[in-house]
Order: structure tokens, then sequence, then C-alpha cells
């Protein structure tokens, strides 16, 4: 009896689930979506005084009021998507390429500067041919130097990817001001020659290559030698030495297919939406940052059609926040930034009730009862 | 011109040096917090509240006493940012979810709840004449040179803050218990080391110093403008410990060096004309820290990696 007393045992532990039903992992992301909406509804009726069902049915109507917002809808999942899919092969290998943003800044680079130098001169086709193959290209390069780098001396990936991206915003930064002349410091203006032709709709040439990159990007890695080999990296670098797999080979042919889905990336988003160069701040204004797509991924597990939906779920709130803000007199800009990251919050939070569970020991209770 | 370049470096540097010093002590604990900017920014949101919440509270603003001024916000700051450092926490090592995920999750957060915070709950009118009497605090006068040496309190607490964690992680039995933590937390745990709270409380101290440093900018250096600013400062304090491989003592040279890349391209505008130019010496600081962590992955000896357990979260039934 008096052990039982003087033996501490901690109210609950907490255990890895095994498989986990769909059911409960469709559950539980459910719950912490409403979750997170509910949150951030409140905060707009503590702080604005305006209900939360107002808030709710004008975040959804502010994504159907046009054709042209669903349009932007689309065309913003499909950018976000293609960044996923970009990132996918490396976060299965367990290589986490925080590089995405640099990567695609340096394709849509490419792209301007082809536009640039060789549109109008160049017939149209050839020009488009040299922008995907220089926007690639440079995405491949940007991602390839980290890659070479982790491979052979095992350099900290995380932290390298993350320094490319402010080296990229830099070389943004200085394209500007050098493409642009002496004295400009805004942009360099749209180009007119050689942009992306206009299939139905602006968006739909975006929207097609991305649904196409979708299916490949599945097969790859569901049904693949490549997928098969990046999947094996990523549970045990020792396992895939042992079955004879070339480690190295293989985290850098990955990463230079990661860079190239970026740069392809830039590429459209240059070539077929901007057309002009595009920075940091775009990317975070039209909410496609490859930091949003990492979140995406994470979420979906690695899994391309999951990230279709995640990603369709992000961009949901990030665009149909400005009309919520603009119906509901709130003059605060970063209001969405907020609710976004509350949402954030939440989902990640609720991946911990996926993949492990609190148990509570009855034991200690029956000591209790027992004294 | 040369005085007036370091001159310039320290006060800028100051924010990567807080930025930087809170960084090395979370990531002492093997957490890579990538939250770092938005937890900046919470401080900033936080200092500017207590900025504004005194200055308002006093029936005439010219009575302002240095000592509230400096520390009513320097309070604010740290639990702001020590909060957002808390959710950082929680998530990581309760729920044991990605770092890295989580980290991008609050500078999402944090910068968006801090732009949000400030628009609307501060009142930014007296801020511009309370940074004039923090950075007062200590100053004095030097003959080196046309300009006056004259840094506020908060700089010199940075550097203060800065020998004191060097000391307390290289000399202390918390600093030792700490860094066993960070290296390899099955060993800490089963010779007793309580890692879950080790944890917490380096990511809570850390996030908060890390904060000081967004109080810092608009209550030492300049005028808020918005949070995006803070956020790059953020990302710099982040390569800043690559840089000083994980030493706080080190950081201070370092910030010095950073801060001076960041103003030599304004500063020298008469050898440096072309803007593109100075646009290329603002990416140099991630173009050296690049360099440091290649050199240190290939040559490095034991004591310049980084923690061996970084960006990986401890769970004790995981073999």
């Amino acid at each position: 009896m008096n052990e039982a007393k003087n033996v501490r045992e901690p109210l609950f532990h907490v255990a890895r689930r095994g498989t986990v039903a769909l059911k409960r992992q469709v559950w539980a992301r459910v719950i912490a979506v409403f979750g997170g909406l509910i949150t951030g509804s409140l905060i707009c009726l503590v702080v604005y005084g305006k209900s939360p069902v107002e808030f709710l049915w004008r975040l959804v109507y502010g994504n159907f009021k046009s054709m042209d917002s669903v349009w932007n809808l689309l065309r913003n999942t499909a950018f976000l998507l293609a960044i996923g899919l970009a990132l996918i092969p490396a976060f299965k290998m367990k290589f986490w390429n925080l590089g995405g943003n640099g990567q695609i800044l340096m394709g849509g680079i490419a792209t301007v500067c082809c536009m640039k130098y060789l549109g109008g001169i160049l017939p149209d086709v050839v020009v488009w041919l040299f922008m995907l193959v220089s926007a690639v290209a440079a995405g491949m390069i940007w991602s390839a130097i980290p890659a070479i780098f982790k491979a052979f001396f095992k350099t900290n990936e995380t932290l390298f990817t993350l320094m490319m991206n402010y080296i990229a915003a830099g070389i943004v930064a200085f394209a500007i001001k050098k493409i642009g002349g002496k004295g400009t410091t805004g942009s360099i203006g749209v180009i007119e020659t050689a942009q992306l032709p206009v299939l139905f709709h602006d968006s739909f040439l975006i929207i097609l290559s991305v649904a196409l990159l979708t299916v490949i990007m599945t097969l790859y890695m569901k049904k693949s030698k490549h997928g098969y080999e990046i999947a094996v990296v990523g549970e045990s670098e020792n396992t895939a030495k042992y079955v004879g797999i070339n480690v190295r080979k293989v985290i850098i042919r990955t990463l230079i297919l990661s860079g190239a889905i970026c740069g392809f990336v830039g590429f459209l988003f240059v070539g077929a939406s901007e057309h002009t160069i595009v920075t940091e701040e775009t990317l975070a204004k039209t909410g496609f940052t490859a930091f949003t797509a990492i979140i995406a991924v994470w979420i979906a597990h690695n899994d391309p059609i999951a990230t279709i939906g995640a990603s369709f779920g992000i961009i949901f709130i990030n665009n149909g926040m400005p009309f919520v803000k603009a119906t509901l007199g709130i003059t605060e800009d970063t209001v969405a930034n907020m609710i976004i990251g509350i949402m954030y919050l939440f989902v990640i939070a609720c991946e911990f009730f996926i993949s492990y569970q609190v148990i509570f020991n009855r034991k200690n209770k029956n000591a209790l009862r027992e004294m | 011109m040369a005085l007036d370049i370091i001159l310039g470096a320290i006060s800028i540097g100051i924010v990567f040096l807080y930025g930087s010093v809170g960084e090395i002590i979370t990531e002492k604990s093997g957490h890579l917090n990538l939250g770092i900017p938005g937890i900046m920014c919470m401080g900033t949101a936080g200092g500017m509240l207590g900025i504004s919440v005194y200055m308002n509270s006093l029936a005439n603003v010219k009575n302002a006493s240095w000592l509230s001024l400096v520390f009513i916000p320097l309070i604010c700051a740290f639990l702001f940012a020590a909060f957002g450092g808390l959710i950082y926490a929680f998530l990581t090592v309760s729920l044991k979810s990605n770092q890295n995920v989580v980290g991008l999750a609050i500078t999402t957060f944090g910068a968006g709840f801090s732009q949000f915070f400030i628009d609307k709950f501060v009142d930014t009118t007296y801020i511009a004449r309370a940074r004039k009497i923090i950075s007062q605090g200590f100053s004095f006068t030097s003959n080196l040179g046309p300009t006056n040496i004259s840094y506020g309190f908060l700089a010199y607490l940075a550097i203060l803050l800065a020998v004191a964690a060097a000391f307390i992680l290289k000399r202390t039995k918390i600093g030792l218990r700490l860094r066993a933590v960070g290296e390899n937390p099955a060993t800490a745990d089963a010779v007793g080391i309580n890692v879950t709270a080790y944890k917490y409380f380096a990511i809570f101290i850390g996030s908060g110093i890390a904060g000081l440093g967004g109080l810092y900018y608009v209550a030492g250096y300049t005028t808020f403008d918005n949070t995006l600013t803070i956020q790059t400062f953020g990302w710099l304090a982040v390569a800043l410990v690559i840089f000083t491989m994980w030493r706080p003592d080190l950081s201070i040279i370092g910030s010095i060096l950073f801060g001076g890349l960041y103003v030599v391209g304004s500063k020298m505008t008469t050898v440096i004309s072309s803007l593109a130019t100075q646009e290329i010496i603002l990416l140099l600081p991630y173009v050296v820290t690049i360099i440091v962590l290649i050199f240190t992955s290939i040559f490095g000896s034991k004591n310049v990696q980084p923690p061996a357990a970084l960006g990986l979260n401890y769970f004790r039934e995981d073999r």
C-alpha cells in the first residue's frame, strides 16, 4: 500500500498508432479545419463584432462570386499544387528542400531574360522552348548544389536550401535593377513579347499543365523504380545501401527533379501569368510560396493526390479573405495571414491525434481507489 | 567613413545578435526553430504595445521615465515572443510535429498576427519619442571621430546576454545538460535529465530573447515599417547561427560583420554607386553562411558541428 503511494505514475502516456483507419484520418482533419475556422471567425467576432456565420459565408462566397474568382481559385491551387509536386520526391526521401522559393525565382529570372532578350527576335515558338529549357535548368542548378554537398559531405540541407532562397532573392533584386536600368526601383514592367499562348482562358494552360504534371508525378512516385528507390532511401539509407541502391545518385537525381519542377513553376508563372519578373513578395501575395507548399505537402503526407486537397484548402482561404475583409469593413491587411497561420497550427496539431494515441493510465486510478 | 560603417554595423547588428542568441539557445536543445522571424515580429508587437500603453497611461508624456520605458516594453516583448515559442514548443515537443513545418507556420502566424495587432491595438503616436528616451540610456561620447558612439541600453543588454549565454552553455551544469539534450536526447533521458522540461525551457527563453531583437528594432534602431523587414532580419539571424557555429560569443562579432555587410552598400555610395552592385553586397551574408556550412561539414571537427539531434523530435518509445 505504501509503495503504491510512493510510485508516482504519470497521468497518461503517449504511444504511436499502428495503422490508422481512413475514417479517423478524415475526421481528425475535418475537425481541425473547422476548429481553425471557428477560432478565426471568433477573432473576427471579438475584435470586429462580426458574426462567425457571416464570416464563413463570405469566405465561401468570396471564392465563387464571379467566374474570375473561380478561375483564380483554380489557377492558384494549380500553382501551389505544382510546387507541392516538386517537393514531394525530396520530402519522401527525407531531404528537406526548403529552397523551393529560390528555385522558382531562378526559373522566373531565366524566363524573363529569354522573353526580354530573345522575344521578338526569334519566332515565338523557339523563344518558348528557350524559356522552358532555361527555366528548368536554372531551377535544377539551384537544387543540385545543395544536393551534391548533401550527398558527398552530409552538409545540412535544411539550412543550405534556406540560404539559397535569399541568394536567389538577391539575384532577383539585382536583375530588376540591372534589366530595369539606372534609377528604377520597382518592377521592370510587363514584357509584351513571347508571352505563352492563351487557350480558352488566361489560366487554362496553367491548370492543364499542372494536371498533367500531377498524373506524371503520381505515376512516378507510385509505379516507377525511381519512386521506389526514393521511398527506400527515405525510410533507411542503410537498407538502401544494402540492397544496392546508389544513395548519392538517388539524392542528386531526385533533387534535380525537384528543382526542375520548381523551375517549371517559375516558367509558367512568368510566361503565362505575370509576364514580368517575380519577387518573393509577389509569390507571398498570391499565396503560393514554397513555404506554403511545404505545409500542404506535410499535411498530405507526401501523397500527390492528397496534396490537391490540401492546396485547394489553403488557397480557398487565401482567396476568400480579401472579400471577407472588403465587405466586413476590416482594414487590417494581414488578418488573412493570421487566420491562415491559425489554420496551419490547428491542422498540424491534429496530425498528432492521427499518428499517436494518448493512453490514460487506468492503473493509477485503481490504485487510488484501493487506498 | 570606416568608423561610420562600423557604428552603423553595430546598431543594425544588434537585431541579428538578439535573434541569433535566442536561436542558438533553442537549437542547443535540438530544435531548429524556423519560426524565429515570426517570433521576432511578435516581440516587436509586444514591445510596441508596452510602449504605447505606458505612454498613454501618463498624464504628461514629458514625465516618461527611462527605467519604466525600458523595462515595461522589454518584459512585454519577451512575453509575447516567448508565447510564440510556447506554441512552437507545444507542437514540436509535446505533439511531436515536424519542426520545419511548425516553424514555417509560426512565421506565417507570427508575422500576420503582429502586423494585425500593431495596426489594430497599438497607438504609434509616441513610439518615436520613446525611442529617443530608450536609446539615450548609457550612451557615451568618444573623440575617435566625428560621430558620437551612443547606443541605448538594449544594445549593451544584447552583448551581455550573448556573453552570459556563452558562459551558461559552456561552463555550467544547466548548459551541459542542455547540450546533452540536443546531442543525444535518449542518453540524456537515460541519465535522468528531464528532456521535455529542458526543451521547453530552452525554447521559451530562446524565443523571448529573439523577441527582444524585434523590440530593439523599433525601440533602439528605427521606425517600424512593416513586419516583412523584421522577417528578413529573422532569416539573417538564422544564418548567423550557422555562421558562428552555434557559439553566442562569436555571434557578437558575427552580427557586427553581418551588420557591416548590410549597411556597407548604403554607406559607401561614392565607391559603390550602382544600385545593382549594392543588391549583390546585400546577399553576401548568405553566401558566406553557405561557405561556412560547407567548410564545417567537410573539414569541421566535432566542436563546430550542429547539435547532433537538431531537427529530430525525441519520442521515448521510438528506438
